[in-house]
């Protein structure tokens, strides 16, 4: 991690050690059938800092946060969370998945989806109380779904249905926050208000990682950048790893120049 | 007499019936939400068919070392055992296997149910088996329920009610959001399988009233006609399991009425009065809601459009929107626009004006998103803000 990197949050963390890292992968596999979608990764994320996982369609992107969740099974390969096995710390992490995971037809109301996020910690037997209502609302708002609480979740738009899953997200008041492509088809304004929650969230000292397909935004929103094509290809502060020489390893002949012309 | 049974004075046997049909019907309706929210819900009918072998096999051990065969008891332990069996097999087919999990369901109930009839055939044949009366597994029979019997049903009824609000929460999750509910760290292959263990507890202990082959019934349609009423999993889950219920109270009561009448199958059909009661009535999700709702929207556009065209001195050509016209006295019979008919015209248009200044103005977008073509903007807008639409317009628009 570079030290004006470092600085600028207010951290002076040496380059990520694997014990300070909130998410740390060593030589992690996952295969569909025969064909590993990750292949043998190492990935050591910075605390403190939004990193964006880029790569191209198929890459393994949601399957390496699927796997360093254990949300599907890695062949092999180890995780560790602040230097600790992931079943440790798995209060402090929050994940995001990708919206179209679920049947939004559930009977369930946008409060009550926020309140998923304090299962863990209400256990089976605890009531919802008023306190717990209140956190629920409050993360509504960072969303700027606070009018919403009461809808069925079907009568969302795609975008008020992204921002509900990150409200979920935040009501667990994690350390580290990790998300399945949060701005796929979601409308501007949509987008902009996740980016805010998310800079709001690195601003009081947490970890962001989403995997993100937009390579155009990469260097607005995201200050560091996970580049992957099944095995890693480059990691580091968007200035340093966000290359074209580094998007042509991974994306190879599947770049559009009008893309590669946004990056430079 | 139908009352009598109602308010249980037919009898010990009959009271018996009833009260457990009624607990069963809560329990299952209960259980069975989750299952269907999951959308696993045919899995109940292959833990069903898998407890007929159970049923045989046990009834033979027991016969074999020396004991009564027809101890409920102990057939209701063999059934479970099997059915289990069939539960871990449909489970393992799905997961190892390039199977999908209505074929592997499909090969499941179809081979043990088949087996189940081989055993039964068998013990037809044996000695101790003539009187054993095991196929009143099949559809159930109540006629000669004992106190024992009763008592059974109610607290397995009552344990499984119970597990299931115990495990709402995770069930709930898991239902809606596997992957999020694995990445807090929840066994998600343990919560399905204790969801459908649910299930396989709400089979054998109905075994006795309603049967194997029914069962099903009783696990799906009570959900499935509660969720016509809510939109919420914890009243979807309440009131499946008083529709299952009242299924189960009233079929049984029922069927108590006259001699002949099958305890199993009337429990069914009474579910489903209610499911399709439920199907017509229920506001927001029923059919005739939905019809009613479409209807009306309908006339809505239909009488926009008319106006529309009457502003702009265009023919209207749809039947409707001129019957439309014509009863809302907009216009006579002859087709010309009346008074009203030209003041409502020109305000649709003025509408229509001002929804385009509107959508034209970035500044304006969250307002925009509201537009559908029927709804005049000052719904949306502050009258200082019409008149700044209207500046747009010019004079002569407005009057």
């Amino acid at each position: 991690m570079p030290l004006e990197l470092a600085a600028k949050h207010g951290r002076t963390t040496a380059p990520a050690d694997l014990g300070r890292s909130p998410l740390a992968i060593r030589g992690l596999t996952v295969s569909y059938g025969e064909k590993p979608a990750v292949f043998s990764v190492d990935a050591t994320f910075a605390p403190g800092a939004m990193t964006a996982i880029v790569g191209p369609n198929g890459a393994g992107k949601s399957t390496l946060l699927k796997a360093a969740l254990g949300v599907v099974r890695p062949l092999s390969g180890r995780v560790t969370c602040w230097g600790r096995p992931l079943a440790r710390q798995r209060g402090r992490i929050a994940y995001v998945p990708q919206r179209a995971s679920v049947d939004w037809d559930f009977p369930t109301r946008v409060l009550d989806v926020v309140l998923m996020g304090l299962y863990r910690e209400l256990g089976l037997l605890r009531r919802v109380g008023p306190e717990q209502r209140a956190r629920a609302v409050a993360c509504l708002a960072r969303v700027g779904m606070e009018g919403f609480a009461e809808r069925q979740i079907g009568q969302l738009s795609g975008g008020q249905q992204q921002r509900v899953f990150l409200a979920r997200a935040l009501a667990q008041e994690a350390d580290l926050y990790l998300l399945d492509e949060p701005l796929a088809g979601v409308d501007a304004a949509t987008e902009k208000a996740i980016i805010a929650v998310l800079q709001a969230l690195r601003a009081e000292g947490r970890t962001v990682v989403a995997v993100h397909h937009d390579l155009a935004t990469v260097p607005d929103y995201f200050d560091r950048v996970f580049l992957i094509n099944t095995t890693p290809v480059a990691e580091g502060p968007v200035a340093e790893a966000f290359t074209q020489a580094n998007l042509q390893a991974a994306y190879g002949g599947r770049l559009a120049t009008a893309q590669m012309g946004a990056v430079v | 007499m139908l009352w009598d049974a109602l308010t249980l004075q037919l009898g010990y046997n009959a009271t018996l019936v009833t009260v457990g049909a009624a607990l069963l019907g809560i329990a299952a309706g209960a259980t069975g939400t989750f299952l269907f929210l999951g959308k696993r819900a045919l899995v109940s009918d292959a833990i069903s068919h898998a407890t007929l072998p159970g049923v045989g096999l046990a009834f033979m051990v027991m016969v074999a070392v020396g004991g009564d065969g027809r101890a409920l008891p102990g057939l209701l332990a063999g059934s479970a055992l099997s059915a289990g069996a069939g539960l871990l097999c449909v489970s393992a087919l799905t997961r190892r296997t390039r199977l999908s999990e209505d074929a592997a369901i499909g090969a499941v109930l179809s081979v043990f149910f088949g087996f189940g009839v081989v055993l039964l055939t068998v013990i037809q044949s044996m000695s101790a088996g003539r009187q054993a009366g095991l196929e009143t597994f099949l559809l159930g029979a109540t006629a000669g329920m004992l106190w024992n019997d009763a008592v059974v049903i109610a607290a397995g009824g009552a344990l499984v009610l119970a597990l299931t609000v115990l495990l709402r929460r995770p069930m709930t999750l898991v239902a809606f959001d596997p992957g999020y509910a694995a990445a807090g760290g929840m066994d998600v292959r343990r919560i399905e399988l204790a969801m459908m263990g649910l299930a396989l507890a709400v089979t054998v202990v109905g075994l006795k009233i309603v049967g194997l082959i029914l069962i099903v019934a009783l696990l799906i349609i009570p959900p499935v006609a509660a969720r016509f009423w809510s939109e919420r999993v914890t009243r979807v889950v309440a009131l499946a399991g008083a529709i299952g219920g009242l299924s189960g109270y009233g079929g049984a009561a029922i069927s108590a009425t006259a001699p002949d009448l099958p305890t199993g199958p009337i429990i069914v059909l009474v579910a489903f009065a209610l499911f399709l009661a439920s199907l017509l009535a229920a506001p927001g999700r029923g059919v005739l809601a939905a019809w009613l709702r479409h209807r009306r929207h309908r006339r809505r556009v239909h009488l926009r459009q008319g106006l529309l065209a009457l502003a702009q001195g265009q023919p209207i050509y749809e039947a409707l929107t001129l019957r439309l016209l014509r009863r809302a006295g907009y216009v006579r019979a002859d087709g010309v626009a009346t008074e009203a008919g030209r003041a409502q015209a020109a305000k649709a248009l003025l509408d229509e004006r001002r929804w385009q200044i509107l959508r034209g103005d970035p500044a304006h977008e969250a307002a925009a998103a509201r537009y559908d073509g029927l709804t005049p903007p000052e719904r949306w807008l502050t009258p200082d803000q019409i008149a700044e639409l209207d500046r747009h317009l010019g004079p002569e628009a407005v009057t």
